[in-house]
């Protein structure tokens, strides 16, 4: 047991060690976000009317969001990069079990997936979005809770890809219409009945909604609902994740 | 007590049997060698003693545990060297130990101190904060020994590890595995498509082709089985001076193949005045002689019919090909 906890920490601090070694990751992950802010949030400000504030403020717990979705898949997707360098093989023939490698390797993404959305919203912050900074630990769940769960998303999609060629699908096909309609960027009690109605069986609302009901204090959905279906949503994703990391022979 | 024991271990990847009903065994504390082209089998092999693949068939003990059933103590007591490097490239060479280090159960008191002493086997002590990445092919090699041996695996699996590197490096990483070998009595298994390597490093050595075992021995008797030595004659009139050359009782075989005579004899260096002699006699005149003392590549072309060298080239490339063909798993 002691060596299983011993493996989940080295393969956690092994993401942390890669994620601060490579600058130009963590300026990249953060510079998509910074424009949307800058250009999308200030250009659109004086034209939009939100309900509950200004459009940069709604749009800013959308923005934290996708920064953990992205951070979060592709730290899990980089299973592939272990499995095309050589490094997976090394971790898989080790005395540990995969579960092990699957909940370091989880921790050490969302890790690094709430380091930069904390990042983006120091931005934010200084830009002059208002957030309610007591609800600051719940939020901090909340975004574990994101995280962990695209993270292992990530895990379970790399599993089943053979090489990188597969990682432009995942970003077409699920990462960029998980965003769009999340209610990111536009309020989703207003919109069309059928974008509503997918939009709700986008995981990744109810995290735009839980974070702006905690930054913002006000949201359509109660936060009960938001950490009721991530919950579920977490569940079935680490599952999957467990499952098909154990079915990889190298 | 056998470090290695197989019984009819067998892996298909669909239509293709990798591995057919093989049946090892290798002492303690041997090196023990399997030789054959590229797809034939041996890094499969491998890959089930090592638990990383599962046997469709038949049964695999590596000290004295089944590789199936008990594969967690099977990993505990085994180092291995990739045929393709497994570093992580963004970490250091003493984080890359560390990691493997604290994986395999060793305290932490105790890591800095191996670490210490494998870096130093290797060379590489004043490299040992570097990142990965700024290593030569050489170097990486190096260290992924180093941390193949970490641990105190008691058998050891090297998995072509002096492929693409150049000679110097080659014999520099042999000598550090027979010192090993000599010192902690691990048992070596290596695959190698090398056959001077083979040669010189190994106890005993297994001939594998098409994912069968075709013969295990040492390589002395292995050469010695092919019944002598070669020497190969060019002359003016091939086919009267095989003619004469058949008639000498030393002489065990003779052979006419493109424009060259190949007789089978014992002891060539003694024979080859005779062979002038004779055909001096006959007024032939011999234009070139070349005497071929048995080597590995020979055996091999005795029990296969095919060279092992002439397969490497296109081998890679077909194992390739056929792994795509394979699928995923």
């Amino acid at each position: 047991m002691n060596n299983e906890l011993t493996a989940v920490y080295f393969i956690w601090k092994r993401e942390l060690i890669r994620f601060f070694r490579s600058k130009s990751r963590v300026i990249g992950s953060l510079g998509m976000p910074f424009f949307l802010l800058a250009v999308l949030g200030s250009g659109l400000n004086n034209v939009m009317e939100v309900s509950g504030g200004n459009y940069m403020d709604f749009i800013t717990p959308g923005i934290i969001a996708m920064v953990l979705l992205f951070g979060s898949l592709l730290s899990g997707i980089t299973v592939i990069m272990d499995r095309q360098f050589g490094f997976l093989k090394e971790t898989l023939v080790a005395p540990v079990s995969r579960l092990s490698i699957v909940v370091g390797k989880s921790l050490g993404g969302a890790t690094t997936a709430i380091i930069q959305g904390i990042l983006i919203l120091g931005i934010a912050m200084a830009m002059g979005v208002a957030v309610d900074l007591t609800s600051i630990p719940v939020l901090l769940i909340l975004m574990l809770l994101v995280s962990l769960s695209f993270v292992t998303l990530g895990v379970a999609l790399a599993s089943l890809m053979e090489d990188m060629h597969g990682f432009q699908l995942v970003m077409n096909f699920i990462v960029m219409p998980m965003f769009f309609l999340s209610g990111a960027l536009f309020p989703i009690d207003t919109a069309p009945e059928i974008v509503r109605y997918i939009s709700y069986i986008d995981p990744l609302t109810y995290a735009v909604e839980g974070m702006r009901y905690l930054l913002l204090d006000y949201s359509y959905l109660p936060l009960s609902i938001v950490f009721g279906v991530l919950g579920g949503f977490f569940i079935i994703t680490t599952s999957l994740a467990v499952y098909l990391f154990n079915g990889i022979e190298s | 007590m056998y470090a290695i024991e197989t019984e009819n271990l067998t892996k298909k990847f669909d239509s293709l049997t990798a591995v057919d009903h093989i049946n090892l065994k290798v002492n303690e504390g041997e090196i023990f060698g399997l030789l054959g082209p590229n797809g034939a089998g041996k890094t499969t092999a491998i890959s089930i003693l090592t638990t990383m693949k599962k046997p469709s068939s038949g049964k695999a003990f590596v000290n004295e545990k089944n590789v199936v059933d008990e594969a967690d103590s099977v990993r505990k007591n085994i180092g291995i060297v990739f045929q393709d490097f497994s570093l992580d490239e963004e970490l250091t060479a003493y984080e890359n130990l560390d990691m493997h280090a604290a994986m395999y159960g060793i305290p932490r008191e105790k890591r800095k101190e191996r670490i210490e002493e494998v870096i130093e086997i290797v060379e590489l002590k004043d490299r040992l904060h570097d990142l990965v990445k700024t290593f030569s092919g050489g170097m990486r090699r190096r260290l992924e020994i180093a941390r193949g041996i970490l641990h105190m695996p008691k058998v050891l699996f090297l998995d072509e590890p002096t492929i693409g590197l150049d000679p110097q490096t080659r014999k520099h990483i042999w000598e550090y595995i027979k010192s090993l070998q000599k010192k902690n009595k691990t048992t070596i298994i290596l695959t190698t498509h090398y056959m001077d390597e083979a040669d010189e490093m190994c106890g005993r050595i297994a001939i594998m082709d098409y994912g069968k075992i075709i013969a295990v021995d040492t390589s002395e008797n292995l050469k010695n089985s092919l019944g002598g030595d070669v020497i190969i004659l060019e002359s003016e009139n091939n086919e009267e001076l095989e003619k004469e050359l058949s008639k000498l009782k030393w002489v065990e075989k003779t052979e006419l193949r493109n424009g060259r005579i190949y007789l089978q004899v014992k002891v060539g260096e003694k024979r080859i005045p005779q062979i002038m002699k004779c055909a001096k006699e006959r007024e032939i005149e011999i234009e070139s002689v070349n005497l071929h003392k048995p080597t590995l590549d020979d055996v091999f072309l005795h029990y296969t019919g095919r060279r092992i060298r002439e397969e490497t080239a296109s081998g890679k490339e077909s194992m390739r090909i056929r792994r795509k063909a394979w699928g995923r798993k």
